[in-house]
């Protein structure tokens, strides 16, 4: 009997350890980190390195207390701030969603309908901007956005303003950031839908009396729905926690709950009021990426 | 075979040179780059006929039924659908309707939405699209099943969805892409039968378009067959079948035995051809025109050459003989491969009228003969 035969009568086999790695992964990557801030989120905040006192202690010989602080909680419910910036997240998130809907559909439509050779091409070009860090993007923004930037100089060389016009640190530099950003995370499941689309429906349709727009808005419309749905949620649920776009291109007033937790963490030492403000988005999201998860599900069943 | 074929077979219009034609395809050509898919197709259609585009696949009868529905513009031509010219008309403004070979039924929606979906889109009054659905759905016995998505239906049953669908709205023409090419062989026969017995009480022209000769024998009133992007012989099924205008439709419609010959006898009432291929002379009762001394074919159906054992009296024309080489027993009939000296093999095809027929086996030796009529002779 070799290694492998005895390892089988402990239950250990080839096909087990393929489900366990992931979880294991799972395990220690993302539910101890997440058990470790949901516990400084119910501590009490400490000037020490941690800056939090424990949950537990011993008090007396042999009973042990378990201090559950929710101050932190109420904390972020009587100060307007936390509220604020969670809203606020939510509506540039939603605005960044539409924005990627406008922008992406066209595109991965476009990408969907070309002859193939073409369309690995322009997947590629989709895709091409990852192979580069996301914070080296983000600054390239900035010599394009800037007051004496690519875009004021061209449009004032071509005569067409006068002084240059204030984009960097606007909303406007923002969403540009975000949607540019996100882009690719929306284009890629709806073009992964629409690419099984049987485009025949569309000449049925024209043949059952619809104009060109009829049909797409009858037939390849919601027959894209999930991956309009999957895209949007792609960009949505991380958008709402985006903490460096805001930072680098919209300026000192963009209030995003992202910024609230790096300032609470890093700026205020504040972890236990910190972790609070994170559980509490997760929170906010779990409905979405369970939303998510079901329209993936679809997507795979086939059923439409 | 040819059982059928619409209203307009009886009258037979195209004998008639003052009827007016329901459909005329005028000159059409349909280039991609260099490649013409279509080559100067000209055709007339009459109201009521049930007319099929046969031929092998890339013979360029898809994109003409294509250009029928305006899915498809024209590189040359002009196509009139009932006196109208349908150039520049795209096809959710055309009086046509079209079967898709896939279907194409929306997934999204139920059987009674897909049929209704092109009668609301001419905004018919509710009650209306309710009433012509459901008589259609009848029609094509889906009554009970309206609700059904149609990844809930069979191949059968999508083919129908598909088929009330595209009649519901009464077109004046309606064009079916290979309808039955996704059906197994017995379901495709019931509905040949459907299809025309539908086409004789709605009295809608139809063009088909098939790959499948006995699909095409057995639904048209009048078949076109295409080659190369062209229409080498239109008539009726027999004609097709008895009278094929040259090699490539005989070869393609049914099977046949070709012998190239010369021709050493030419008569205004008969003509005599020397084969080498067949290693005889091949008479033939009617003239045919041709130059002399010119390569002809001369093509014999399978069914129509008979075999002996004992020598069949007459002369020497039209006989040979040959050692069966192959047998396959298919029930109603049998097929005979025939060896003749010449090397070339004949196929035979007999009728199994008796079950104690005295059978003939591999290797004996037998004559092949037909009569004067049934040889048909080709040029080209």
């Amino acid at each position: 009997m070799g290694t492998a035969g005895r390892l089988r009568r402990f239950g250990v086999t080839g096909r087990g350890l393929v489900v366990v790695l992931p979880f294991l992964w799972l395990l220690l990557f993302f539910v101890v980190p997440f058990v470790i801030v949901l516990k400084i989120s119910f501590s009490d905040i400490d000037l020490a390195i941690p800056p939090y006192k424990p949950l537990l202690e011993w008090v007396g010989k042999n009973s042990l207390a378990i201090k559950l602080n929710f101050n932190n909680y109420a904390f972020l419910f009587t100060d307007r701030l936390y509220i604020n910036a969670l809203l606020n997240s939510i509506k540039v998130a939603f605005i960044s969603t539409v924005l990627c809907l406008a922008v992406g559909y066209p595109m991965a439509y476009g990408i969907a309908r070309a002859k193939p050779a073409t369309r690995n091409l322009l997947l590629l070009l989709v895709i091409l901007p990852f192979w580069t860090s996301l914070l080296l993007r983000v600054y390239a923004w900035i010599g394009l956005l800037k007051a004496n930037g690519v875009i004021n100089n061209v449009l004032m060389r071509l005569g067409l303003i006068h002084d240059p016009l204030t984009m960097l640190y606007t909303p406007f530099a923002m969403y540009v950031g975000i949607v540019y950003s996100y882009l690719p995370f929306f284009i890629l499941p709806l073009y992964a839908n629409l690419e099984k689309m049987d485009w025949q429906l569309l000449e049925a349709a024209e043949d059952l009396g619809c104009r060109p727009w009829q049909a797409f808005y009858k037939i390849t419309l919601p027959l894209s729905r999930n991956g309009i749905l999957a895209g949007s949620m792609l960009v949505f649920i991380p958008a709402v926690g985006e903490f460096v776009i805001p930072a680098l291109l919209g300026g000192p007033n963009a209030l995003m709950i992202g910024r609230v937790l790096w300032d609470e963490f890093f700026s205020n030492r504040a972890w236990p009021v910190a972790s609070a403000v994170a559980i509490l988005l997760l929170i906010l999201l779990v409905p979405f990426m369970m939303w998510y998860q079901s329209v993936q599900a679809r997507e795979s069943a086939g059923a439409r | 075979m040819s059982t059928s074929g619409g209203a307009a077979v009886k009258a037979a219009p195209w004998r008639d040179p003052n009827a007016r034609p329901y459909v005329q395809v005028d000159g059409i050509t349909k280039s991609f780059g260099d490649f013409k898919a279509v080559n100067d197709v000209s055709l007339k259609i009459y109201k009521g006929e049930i007319f099929c585009l046969l031929g092998a696949s890339g013979c360029g009868k898809t994109t003409l039924l294509r250009m029928l529905g305006g899915f498809e513009t024209p590189s040359a031509g002009k196509i009139f659908i009932d006196g109208e010219d349908m150039s520049g008309v795209p096809p959710y403004e055309r009086p046509v309707n079209m079967m898709f070979q896939s279907y194409a039924l929306f997934p999204h929606m139920n059987v009674e939405q897909n049929v209704a979906f092109g009668l609301k889109q001419d905004r018919v009054p509710k009650a209306e699209i309710q009433e012509r659905v459901a008589t259609m759905l009848d029609l094509v016995k889906l009554g009970g099943f309206a609700k059904r998505k149609p990844h809930q239906l069979s191949g059968g049953q999508r083919q129908r969805v598909a088929l009330a669908r595209s009649l519901v709205k009464r077109p004046k023409l309606l064009l079916l892409d290979e309808p039955l090419g996704a059906l197994d062989k017995k379901l495709r026969e019931h509905t040949q039968f459907e299809l025309i017995s539908l086409q004789d009480k709605l009295g809608v022209t139809f063009v088909v378009v098939t790959h499948d000769q006995e699909e095409a024998m057995t639904l048209a009133s009048r078949i076109g067959v295409m080659n190369h992007g062209e229409i080498v012989q239109a008539g009726t099924p027999s004609e097709i079948y008895e009278f094929p205008s040259s090699k490539f439709v005989a070869d393609f419609v049914g099977s046949v035995n070709m012998f190239e010959g010369k021709l050493i006898e030419d008569e205004p009432e008969y003509v005599r051809i020397g084969s080498d291929e067949l290693g005889g002379t091949i008479y033939v009762s009617h003239g045919i025109s041709a130059p002399p001394e010119a390569v002809v074919w001369a093509a014999v159906r399978p069914e129509k050459i008979f075999m002996s054992t004992a020598p069949p009296e007459g002369g020497t024309d039209n006989v040979v003989r040959g050692a069966v080489q192959d047998i396959a027993y298919l029930g109603d009939l049998s097929i005979y491969l025939v060896k003749l000296p010449t090397g070339k093999v004949v196929r035979v095809t007999q009728p199994n009228t008796s079950r104690h027929a005295e059978a003939i086996t591999w290797d004996q030796q037998v004559y092949l003969s037909w009569d004067a009529t049934s040889p048909v002779v080709v040029t080209r």
